[in-house]
């Protein structure tokens, strides 16, 4: 069945949709992420332009961590003073996001940044998380515990001012790199059209010792507000959100994100994570061949203005 | 003196081998006026009927004629960009400016329009994708380039692949001598505006009649709806969306709740 999407400006088949919004809500629930580098490249590649895409992608990405936040705050597994923290600098980092978005737009050069982005985060990202989910398999393997957070270790990152308690993660860390990541993920949500709770959580992990049993709810409010932000800063300036893909698309998401969930239960945390790290990896890997690749059609067309 | 005019007109009509007073006149007819854009809009085929109709009744009609229609969408200023090979990737390194062109462009005619007419008759009444006027942006001037330059043929190419212009040289048929029906081939992404149909019939190489109707495609319901409240009040627009995402989240949490 066929659907006119009003902004894309093309029609798409429901079904298509709904399923693409399934299998990604499905991983996103397996990995506690939001799945918008899997949703964006799949958009584009069904037609659908990428500035559209980046922006529809993001309401999808708001309703399923929603719905998943809603999962963690009644099991008090959320740290809302820390995600606030993160948030008073995400939204600030969205904000610039939005406005290189369209700058770069004006500059014909959107599709390449988009490109680079993806590339660079997600081949690096990707491959550090084999890396270290297969260590964690080995450690696993040899009998020796796999311990991810040595507590009393200390990195630079301990040695920054501004030091604040958060008491629910039972951390207490500088405000800077707080901050810094804040503004990091909100950027990068806004230009490549991701949650960024695949680059979150191992930041959260790795540089501020934040515990997993409040991480994953923390990284989910802040890509709920960061990209609930973004939807509204996407349609405020680029007019670009198309309202009826999102829907059809967030339906599904949130209904296959619920399988996903229990999948995810049942599967070993390294397991999970070696087999998100190949995931990412692989679709970084895609991004690089269309960059490098010979394009099918060295030209292309873009809409400047309507008389 | 009058004799003389009278001869005068006998022998150029003569020489110029044609028959006596070009006075066709054509009456067309569209299947439909107004193409409505709805949710399960995916694309329409519009017929345009029309007659050569003798003009006042007196002149005979010829045998043959040929048809030729074209129908413009909104004009809209699109760039063509080329890309380059740079440090390994591929980037978009020139690009040009297509100003007030058509978004949609159908050229339509009973047969290829090579064999309508002459090459220059062709040319001067824009007959052909090879001859449509397209303005570029180059330097402060507007003008349009040679019909081989690469990027007017590319911008052509990706129309084309796009469904959005076309040159069908079939896409009209004569029922009779004298009446036709040509096919409008408006396609799923087809813009929303006013159209301009432009008909013009040639007999042994040259135009003798002319005339023009007009289409309009609208968005109706809630497509309409959606994309005026996306354009007008995007603020609002998208805090309707990001509530309606928030929404959705919290039906799924509570449809789905295992305590």
């Amino acid at each position: 069945m066929q659907i006119y999407l009003p902004i894309a400006d093309m029609p798409v088949n429901i079904f298509l949709v709904l399923g693409m919004g399934l299998a990604v809500g499905y991983i996103s629930g397996m990995f506690g992420i939001g799945g918008g580098f899997l949703m964006t490249p799949l958009l584009i590649f069904i037609g659908v332009t990428p500035a559209v895409a980046v922006a529809s992608v993001a309401s999808h990405i708001a309703a399923s961590s929603f719905s998943g936040a809603i999962n963690y705050w009644n099991r008090r597994a959320l740290d809302l003073p820390l995600a606030l923290m993160l948030l008073s600098a995400g939204i600030l980092g969205t904000a610039t996001g939005v406005w290189l978005f369209t700058e770069l737009r004006a500059l014909d050069q959107l599709d390449l940044m988009i490109g680079l982005s993806y590339v660079t985060l997600l081949t690096v990202v990707g491959a550090m998380m084999i890396y270290e989910s297969l260590r964690a398999v080995v450690r696993a393997r040899k009998g020796m515990p796999a311990t991810l957070r040595r507590p009393g270790s200390h990195t630079w990152v301990h040695g920054l001012p501004i030091k604040v308690r958060f008491k629910r993660s039972k951390i207490y860390v500088s405000a800077i790199p707080v901050w810094g990541i804040g503004f990091l993920i909100g950027f990068v949500g806004a230009i490549m059209g991701i949650g960024g709770g695949f680059l979150l959580v191992p930041m959260l992990i790795y540089f501020l010792r934040v515990p997993t049993a409040t991480v994953i709810g923390t990284s989910m409010v802040l890509t709920l507000v960061t990209m609930a932000s973004a939807t509204v800063m996407h349609a405020a300036t680029n007019h670009l959100v198309d309202a009826v893909l999102a829907l059809i698309l967030m339906v599904g998401g949130v209904v296959g994100a619920q399988f996903g969930v229990r999948t995810g239960q049942k599967m070993r945390g390294e397991r999970l994570r070696l087999l998100l790290g190949v995931l990412v990896f692989a679709v970084g890997l895609r991004f690089a061949y269309e960059l490098v690749a010979s394009p099918d059609d060295l030209f292309s067309i873009r809409h400047v203005g309507v008389e | 003196m009058m004799g003389r005019i009278a001869l005068t007109f006998l022998v150029v009509m003569l020489i110029g081998g044609v028959r006596p007073a070009a006075a066709e006149r054509l009456v067309v007819s569209l299947s439909n006026h107004r193409v409505a854009i709805t949710s399960s809009f995916v694309g329409e085929d519009l017929v345009l009927f029309g007659t050569v109709e003798p003009d006042a009744g007196k002149t005979a009609l010829r045998p043959v004629y040929d048809l030729v229609v074209t129908v413009t969408g909104p004009r809209e200023t699109l760039r063509a960009r080329r890309k380059q090979r740079v440090l390994g990737i591929w980037v978009n390194v020139d690009s040009r400016e297509f100003v007030r062109v058509p978004s949609y462009l159908a050229i339509l005619s009973n047969r290829p329009a090579s064999k309508i007419a002459a090459s220059d008759t062709l040319r001067r009444l824009q007959v052909g994708l090879d001859n449509f006027l397209l303005p570029q942006r180059i330097g402060p001037d507007l003008a349009d380039t040679v019909r081989e330059d690469p990027f007017r043929l590319a911008f052509i190419r990706l129309e084309n692949q796009q469904n959005l212009y076309s040159e069908i040289g079939t896409a009209v048929t004569f029922l009779t001598p004298t009446v036709f029906r040509a096919a409008i081939p408006l396609p799923s992404n087809v813009p929303v505006g006013n159209f301009a149909i432009d008909v013009k019939l040639f007999a042994d190489g040259a135009l003798v009649a002319r005339t023009n109707s007009a289409l309009e495609v609208t968005k109706t319901g809630f497509e309409q709806y959606v994309a005026d409240a996306a354009r007008d009040n995007g603020l609002l627009y998208g805090l309707a969306t990001m509530l309606m995402a928030l929404l959705t989240g919290w039906v799924a949490n509570v449809m789905f709740r295992r305590d």
